[in-house]
């Protein structure tokens, strides 16, 4: 940038360009043109740059932003009237498609108001599960944001490597969840299934290279003159005017706001774990950056404190000897023969893995009109097959006393809630979702007036908006 | 426990003719207020420092036209059977009342507010009839209000007063109906919108 030109060079294309179209307009003022109109731009609803489709319409002077407006709502799908007509557990799938990018969250929240409204508590080892699981996709979501808004920067290495360490993570959700996006893996009283071998050695492993693409990105991004630049200054919004919006999360703490969820009214265990809140002071585009960068540090330190504190699974050791698949054993007991079967710990098939007897209880409430009971007993004995059918036919089910409870968990991009009435009967009266980008999307003219064209960019990929969760 | 009293009780001392009842559900606070009352305790709930709710973390809306009388949405069953002897629900000791005796609030108004500097959170509702489904904006005192109300106005047709634009938002202008109202049919179908010619 602030190299030398050579002399042929430097007379035409070296201009100052940010300003060139303002200082346009004003060269044809004074040549005699007797009028300047503003001119109107959208943005969107399909955008290279956008990463969801929404619509912005810009009045614009030069080059500059005098006003905006945000159309939302392309990606609306009735989600909360979608949860009204159906059993409890069944907008868990739902919940995956808000956050696409950290479904897990969503998931741990919504189960998190059922639970509550249930006064059920999830066992140890399972809030340990959600923990690790909400943290990793924290810095799936994060990575996510930061390499996208950095490609769209010009820097397509950043992006290429962090989608390469999101790719690590995804393998571990991949793992425990057997999906990598539509995971649906959070259960009203636990979780789908318990954690598979040798996890906590694969996480570890996993980590030690994502930090190493972090370094990486460190020393791409953070002094990179080009990236420095076009973030620091821009998209600039103050404490007071991102609490009047109500914006929480990384945004938030850019500002200098050290709010979070898990610090404040600490859920699941996070109460146990030691991580800082990293802020920001000047609530622009870097600091956000910086703050983003800092949490995957940050979620990273909690899933180690986590795996080492799990409380420990069952052992997946027969105390009679015999290992037996669970396809032989439910042939088995379709035929009567379940003596035994009680203590006998069965070797997984892939579609029931951790979910078995042993492991099921670990991961679950015992709390037998919420939590499905494990598939041996559903076919081994008459008191697992009664659960199974009160709690799946239909106008049987979960049901929670007549009651209202709203559920906060920190998200990647905030708080995210849900707000669950319950009338007592077997599906949810009112499912309400509070999505953190939906504040941070009412802000964004505020955020954007007074900016260039060019700054529109790293703005918006500092919201990290989610259309999945902004138009549910 | 904050030595400082709740804002339940600071509430109910400064403004009982408004106030229609609270609770304490689940560890929640929830106070009902009249909708007369509504602007007044919001202002004095953001800027009292004993209070100071500077976050409206979510605004919603809720329809209570079916509550409690769908026990079950299974054509066939009734009532359920009873639940097997090891599935009983434990007795609890909390229960949850709406606070509205008249049937005929149907719709309400849900206020999630949280104070930053004294980490507390509250519960604001304000019960509305379906015969003047109408509230006054709390736009003015917190910005993050404007797209919420939007949202309610989409879903469920309560009229803010006093709201800047008051359009919807997540729903396009030729939707006809309020699809979060419980009385909206799933299945309806809505006039099909193209590109204008």
């Amino acid at each position: 940038m602030a190299t030398p030109v050579t002399e042929t060079t430097s007379t035409a294309s070296t201009e100052p360009h940010p300003l060139s179209g303002a200082a346009r307009a004003v060269t044809a003022r004074r040549a005699g043109s007797n009028e300047t109109r503003h001119m109107f731009l959208n943005m969107g609803p399909s955008h290279p740059a956008m990463h969801g489709i929404i619509q912005l319409i810009l009045e614009l002077d030069g080059e500059r932003v005098v006003n905006a407006d945000v159309e939302i709502g392309y990606l609306h799908r009735a989600f909360e009237k979608e949860c009204e007509g159906r059993p409890y557990n069944n907008a868990i799938p739902y919940t995956d498609r808000l956050n696409y990018v950290s479904p897990l969250i969503n998931n741990f929240g919504y189960c998190l108001a059922v639970e509550r409204l249930l006064e059920i508590e999830a066992t140890e080892r399972c809030q340990y599960i959600r923990v690790i699981m909400s943290e990793i996709s924290r810095i799936t979501d994060h990575l996510t944001c930061i390499g996208a808004s950095a490609m769209e920067l010009g820097a397509f290495t950043v992006f290429l490597y962090m989608i390469k360490a999101r790719e690590w993570l995804w393998e571990l959700v991949e793992a425990v969840t057997g999906a990598r996006l539509t995971i649906s893996y959070g259960r009203v009283g636990g979780v789908k299934a318990d954690l598979p071998e040798g996890f906590a050695e694969r996480t570890r492993r996993a980590l030690q290279d994502v930090r190493k693409v972090l370094l990486e990105c460190h020393t791409l991004l953070t002094r990179n003159r080009i990236f420095v630049d076009r973030m620091q200054g821009t998209g600039v919004i103050s404490k007071e005017t991102a609490i009047n919006y109500s914006i929480t999360g990384p945004f938030l703490r850019g500002s200098g706001v050290a709010l979070d969820v898990r610090k404040m009214s600490p859920y699941f265990v996070y109460d146990r774990m030691q991580f800082d809140v990293p802020t920001g002071e000047h609530g622009d585009n870097y600091d956000r950056y910086l703050v983003r960068m800092e949490e995957m540090e940050q979620g990273m330190r909690i899933i180690e404190q986590a795996l080492r504190q799990i409380p420990p699974g069952p052992l997946n050791i027969d105390l009679e000897g015999n290992v037996l698949p669970a396809d032989i054993m439910v042939d088995e007991a379709k035929m009567g023969q379940v003596e035994g079967f009680q203590q006998a710990h069965v070797r997984l098939d892939p579609t029931l893995q951790g979910s078995t007897r042993g492991y099921h209880e670990a991961v679950n409430a015992q709390e037998k009109r919420a939590v499905l009971p494990a598939k041996e007993d559903t076919y081994g004995n008459i008191e697992g097959l009664m659960q199974h059918f009160k709690l799946i036919m239909l106008g049987h089910g979960i049901r929670p006393p007549k009651g209202e409870y709203y559920s906060a968990v920190e998200g990647a991009n905030g708080e995210v809630g849900f707000y669950v009435i319950s009338d007592g009967s077997e599906r949810p009266y009112r499912v309400r979702v509070r999505p953190p980008c939906f504040t941070i999307m009412a802000a964004l003219p505020e955020l954007i007036i007074g900016d260039l064209v060019g700054d529109i960019i790293p703005t918006f990929g500092s919201i990290n908006m989610i259309g999945g969760e902004l138009d549910r | 426990m904050s030595p400082e009293p709740q804002p339940i009780s600071i509430l109910q001392a400064r403004f009982p003719q408004h106030l229609l009842g609270s609770h304490r559900y689940r560890g929640q606070e929830t106070v009902v207020v009249r909708r007369e009352g509504l602007r007044e305790i919001a202002r004095f709930l953001k800027d009292d420092p004993a209070l100071a709710f500077d976050f409206l973390l979510d605004l919603c809306g809720a329809d209570y036209l079916k509550f409690g009388r769908s026990l079950t949405s299974a054509p066939t069953l009734a009532t359920p059977s009873p639940l097997p002897y090891f599935m009983k629900p434990k007795p609890t000791t909390e229960i949850w009342e709406r606070l509205v005796l008249n049937d005929e609030y149907r719709f309400e108004v849900v206020y999630h507010l949280y104070s930053s500097p004294h980490n507390h959170r509250l519960r604001l509702k304000v019960p509305l009839t379906s015969a003047d489904p109408v509230v006054p904006s709390v736009t003015e005192y917190w910005k993050a209000a404007n797209w919420f109300e939007r949202e309610v106005w989409d879903m469920f047709g309560i009229t803010f007063t006093g709201h800047p634009e008051l359009r919807r938002i997540l729903l396009y202008e030729e939707f006809k109906g309020h699809p979060l109202r419980k009385d909206y049919p799933v299945s309806k179908r809505q006039p099909l919108i193209g590109p204008m010619i």
